[in-house]
């Protein structure tokens, strides 16, 4: 039943034609989705996570382009199919959560509305018919008396609610996939704490694949099956969650989980990799981190390709820390795993 | 919300008040109709007897309480050319002119709002650039002059259309209506085309600002993302946006296509308001000209009233104020 | 803002002498401008015409506002016609008094383009300063001002014109001012909102540190900021100008019989229209058609240039 894997994009790459020159936002980037599994996509702001989530869902606008590498879903490439037929999926078997709730949902238009069309753009549904399926996801979601939220606005909505509408939306015609671009960045920690439990939940429940895309690791921590540390445009890293997280091999993951404020002592400075992240239109030739890394040699110069130094464990680095004991990049204590559990 | 409305009509009423006293001033000032109107050889006593008739014997600030006085009666003084009460006279006349504007109206959204809209979802188009061009040649046409290339090409070579004066008109909740018949929409559709020339310019300017403003956001996006046709798309979600700004543009452009009506309405022989308080000023007709300045100003203050509400009811956001 | 496509790029340390060696704004403005193939053309357009009003006298046979240099006998020729003494070709007809359309068109273009330049100038000054003055001085003058500028802004020019020149009666100069009088509202109003966003920036509290006095401040300082928006409402200004100046003569409220501007000329020439002596009023109407479009052309394409929001 499960033996196509739900997702499995291989070297995946869009660009975008600035005036300035070729971006390449996401560059050769590969792993794989089984059913009902749940994939945290990492990365600081302009690392290509966002541009992945949206050249997967194929709405990359100009001036960028989906141009080269495939996106198989249940076996078929759909980089390459008809707009028609991946407007069918859209929605329907693959739907995608956005980040900023009050802007995900037209402010000028009621609830009802927005939810009704996205039951009647994939079944022959009545109105009636989808405005009670509309309804019933609502419930599903825990939302109390949703027949009042049907007929508010967006606006008389608070950013908690907003946001379960739009996983509700998603959830309409119960996806095998979801992609999250970070969801709960912008709301408070206590909602973003529920939002994260009834999603996991939700998923377990349905086997629906997740992606989930930010820039928290403790938010991936708690929630993820599997990670992929985006640094520049490439996946530098990739594996179970608790694996990665425990004892990172590539040096940018490591530097992440060591900023973390939680992994760093009271009253002590806390950690930060050093150097900035790097124009990507003028990316060095080699390892876009070898400027920032304490590990780099001059092997670095050139790019590292994907590597299985240990079994299901991926990474793009020359110097991987393949013992506990290896010198992390901060010199400072060496990373702990995460405990606390969202 | 009783608060705003009663600011916003007192507000109004000052303007008009106010503007009455300027143009009264004004008028006096400009000079004396009377020599217009009576002529050079009319002996001293028949001309006092004009005078006095008309008012024009007493003192400037009298005359101005007597006009508002009548005026709060309903009577701004009578015509000194048609001898007719000047209120009576410019509603009389204004059906026509509302009947122009609106017509031009409707023109401008209806081929301006889908060129707009074409222009704004493929920007890069020549197809696009050639509206954008036609624009803003659209908007540098002085109205007159394409108001006569049109009599020319179509009454005079064609002889297709008519040139000048209303056609039949039906009545209509008490006033003579034109669109009504078909020998009215012949005769309007050339001045309507010519008026709306202007605001066709106008509106797809608005409407592909409008458009490029609102495409890249997110809830686009999310709309495309829920796998809605693209038809829907843009005609629901990008135009419902678009059109909240445009609707409120376009209702103070009302007003000012009915004040602008007076170029057309003079090529075509279009009897309209507008027509009149050219001739009126041509003549220093003044009570008309006092009157068509009130209704009009009236017209102005009531239309921008509207807009206001309009735009309140239009937006959610504005309307229903508080969140759940 | 909430565009969640393009990706950030953040410049690695880029050196600070490269920043030092930018060019200067004005030269990419320049630059931007002229990229349009459309606008460029207006702008050669513009400058042609200017020229050609400038040098009237010396390209015309006929000076059309010398009523001796006239003869009604040549009235209503068609284009090409000799006149009558054979000296020279009517090369786009004669008007109803006799006047070679081509000088009179010519001669028409001056005024036109006197009155549309001139009254945006002039406005442009007068509009600009009470903008400024407003404010800078804030308080009730700054309420007066803007009151008055409402008031205008909120009536048709046409109406306002109209009344105004009645009032005044024709000839050049009343035109103007009326003009004047309608237009400087939209300079006032531009000025006065940027002259506010400048206000708060740090250089004019530096400069209000250093003691420098206001009246300066704002000539020195503010006033450069403000005149991109300002160069764009003045072109567009001009062709408006121009364009209500003829609207005006056509009704018969602008320019005197004897001196006929474009708008005039057409006007006279509209009752000859129906007889098929189309020239006297297609030709005018060309002209000033082509000249509206041009200066627009150019205007439009300033506005895109010169506005900070613009992202392409």
């Amino acid at each position: 039943m499960s033996s196509v894997p739900t997702l499995q994009v291989r070297n995946l790459r869009t660009e975008f034609a600035t005036r300035a020159g070729t971006l390449r936002a996401v560059n050769d980037v590969s792993f794989t989705l089984e059913r009902g599994r749940i994939l945290g996509l990492v990365g600081e702001s302009g690392s290509g996570k966002s541009v992945t989530g949206f050249s997967i869902m194929g709405l990359v606008d100009a001036p960028g382009r989906v141009t080269g590498g495939e996106v198989l879903f249940q076996g078929r490439d759909i980089t390459k199919i008809k707009p028609r037929e991946l407007r069918q999926l859209q929605g329907n078997r693959i739907a995608m959560i956005f980040q900023d709730p009050m802007m995900t949902l037209n402010p000028v238009l009621r609830v009802d509305t927005q939810m009704i069309e996205a039951v009647r753009a994939h079944t022959s549904a009545s109105k009636a018919q989808a405005r009670e399926r509309a309804r019933e996801t609502l419930a599903m979601m825990g939302i109390a008396s949703p027949d009042e939220r049907l007929q508010a606005y967006p606006h008389q909505l608070s950013g908690g609610m907003r946001q379960r509408v739009a996983i509700a939306t998603a959830m309409l015609h119960r996806p095998d996939l979801i992609i999250a671009d970070e969801p709960t960045t912008a709301l408070d920690v206590t909602i973003q704490a529920q939002i994260l439990s009834e999603v996991q939940k939700l998923a377990r429940q349905q086997g629906t694949a997740l992606i989930w895309i930010t820039h928290d690791l403790s938010v991936v921590a708690g929630l993820a099956d599997e990670v992929a540390v985006m640094y520049a445009g490439r996946i530098v890293e990739q594996g179970g969650v608790d694996a990665v997280l425990d004892s990172p091999l590539h040096p940018y993951t490591a530097g992440l989980i060591g900023s973390l404020p939680a992994n760093n002592r009271r009253g002590s400075r806390l950690q930060q990799i050093p150097g900035m992240t790097p124009n990507m239109l003028q990316l060095p030739p080699g390892c876009a981190f070898a400027a920032r890394c304490t590990r780099a040699t001059a092997a670095c110069q050139a790019q590292p390709e994907q590597t299985e130094p240990l079994p299901g464990r991926l990474v793009r680095c020359f110097h991987p820390a393949l013992t506990a004991s290896a010198p992390s990049t901060l010199g400072a204590t060496a990373p702990q795993g995460l405990e606390a559990r969202v | 919300m009783i608060g705003w409305l009663l600011r916003r009509l007192v507000q109004a009423v000052v303007v008009v008040l106010l503007m009455t006293v300027i143009v009264f001033v004004g008028l006096h000032a400009i000079g004396n109709p009377v020599d217009i109107l009576i002529g050079q050889d009319v002996d001293q006593v028949e001309r006092a007897r004009i005078i006095a008739q008309l008012g024009f014997d007493q003192p400037l600030w009298r005359q101005y309480l007597g006009f508002v006085g009548g005026a709060l009666q309903g009577n701004l003084g009578v015509s000194f050319v048609y001898n007719v009460p000047a209120i009576e006279l410019i509603l009389q006349r204004l059906p026509a002119t509302l009947e122009l504007a609106i017509a031009a109206l409707v023109i401008a959204v209806v081929l301006g709002v889908p060129l707009g809209l074409l222009a704004g979802l493929y920007p890069e188009s020549w197809f696009s650039k050639s509206i954008m061009a036609g624009s803003i040649v659209g908007f540098s046409l002085p109205t007159f002059w394409v108001g006569l290339m049109l009599i020319m090409t179509f009454s005079v070579s064609l002889g297709m259309l008519p040139s000048s004066g209303r056609g039949q008109t039906v009545e209509f909740l008490g006033a003579q209506w034109s669109f009504l018949t078909t020998d009215g929409l012949r005769h309007m559709l050339l001045p309507a085309i010519n008026l709306s020339l202007f605001k066709i310019s106008l509106v797809i300017r608005l409407t592909r600002a409008g458009v490029r403003e609102v495409l890249p956001l997110d809830y686009v996006k999310f709309a495309r993302a829920k796998g809605l046709s693209p038809l829907r798309v843009v005609g629901l979600h990008v135009l419902r946006n678009t059109m909240i700004p445009l609707v409120t543009v376009l209702g103070l452009e009302l007003g000012s296509t009915i004040a602008f009506a007076v170029v057309t309405e003079s090529i075509f022989s279009w009897p309209g308001a507008g027509k009149l308080i050219l001739d009126s000023i041509n003549a220093l007709d003044r009570p008309v000209i006092v009157s068509y300045l009130v209704v009009v100003v009236c017209l102005f203050v009531t239309l921008n009233l509207i807009v206001d509400i309009l735009y309140k009811v239009l937006d959610p956001r504005v309307r229903l104020e508080g969140a759940a | 803002m909430s565009g969640t496509n393009t990706p950030a790029n953040a410049p690695v340390g880029t050196a600070p002498a490269a920043a030092l060696r930018q060019p200067s704004p004005w030269r990419a403005h320049v630059a931007d401008f002229l990229a349009s193939r459309l606008a460029l053309f207006g702008l050669i357009v513009a400058v042609v015409l200017i020229l050609a009003a400038l040098v009237a006298p010396w390209i015309t046979p006929q000076n059309p506002y010398d009523l001796q240099q006239l003869d009604v006998l040549d009235a209503r020729q068609p284009p090409g016609s000799a006149n009558g003494l054979a000296s020279f070709h009517y090369l786009l007809g004669t008007d109803g008094q006799g006047r070679d359309l081509y000088s009179a068109i010519l001669y028409g273009l001056r005024i036109s383009l006197l009155v549309g330049v001139g009254s945006a100038l002039i406005a442009g000054v007068v509009g600009t300063l009470l903008g400024l003055l407003a404010a800078y001085a804030g308080g009730k003058t700054d309420t007066i001002i803007m009151r008055v500028v409402d008031l205008i802004l909120s009536f048709p020019s046409i109406l306002v014109a109209m009344m105004i020149l009645a009032y005044l009666g024709k000839g050049v100069g009343n035109v103007v001012l009326t003009l004047v009088i309608l237009e400087w509202a939209y300079y006032a109003r531009t000025a006065r909102g940027q002259a506010l966003v400048e206000r708060r920036r740090e250089y004019v509290e530096a400069a209000r540190c250093l003691d420098i006095p206001n009246w300066r401040i704002m000539v020195r300082h503010i006033l450069p900021n403000c005149l991109p928006p300002l160069i764009v409402i003045g072109t567009l200004q001009i062709a408006r100008a121009i364009t209500l100046e003829a609207t005006l003569s056509f009704l018969g409220l602008g320019v005197p019989v004897t001196e006929p501007s474009l708008g005039l000329l057409i006007s006279n020439g509209y009752q000859f229209m129906l007889s098929g002596q189309y020239w006297i009023s297609f030709y005018p109407g060309i002209a000033l058609l082509v000249t509206i479009v041009a200066i627009n052309l150019v205007g439009d394409r300033l506005r895109d240039v010169l506005n900070p929001r613009n992202t392409r």
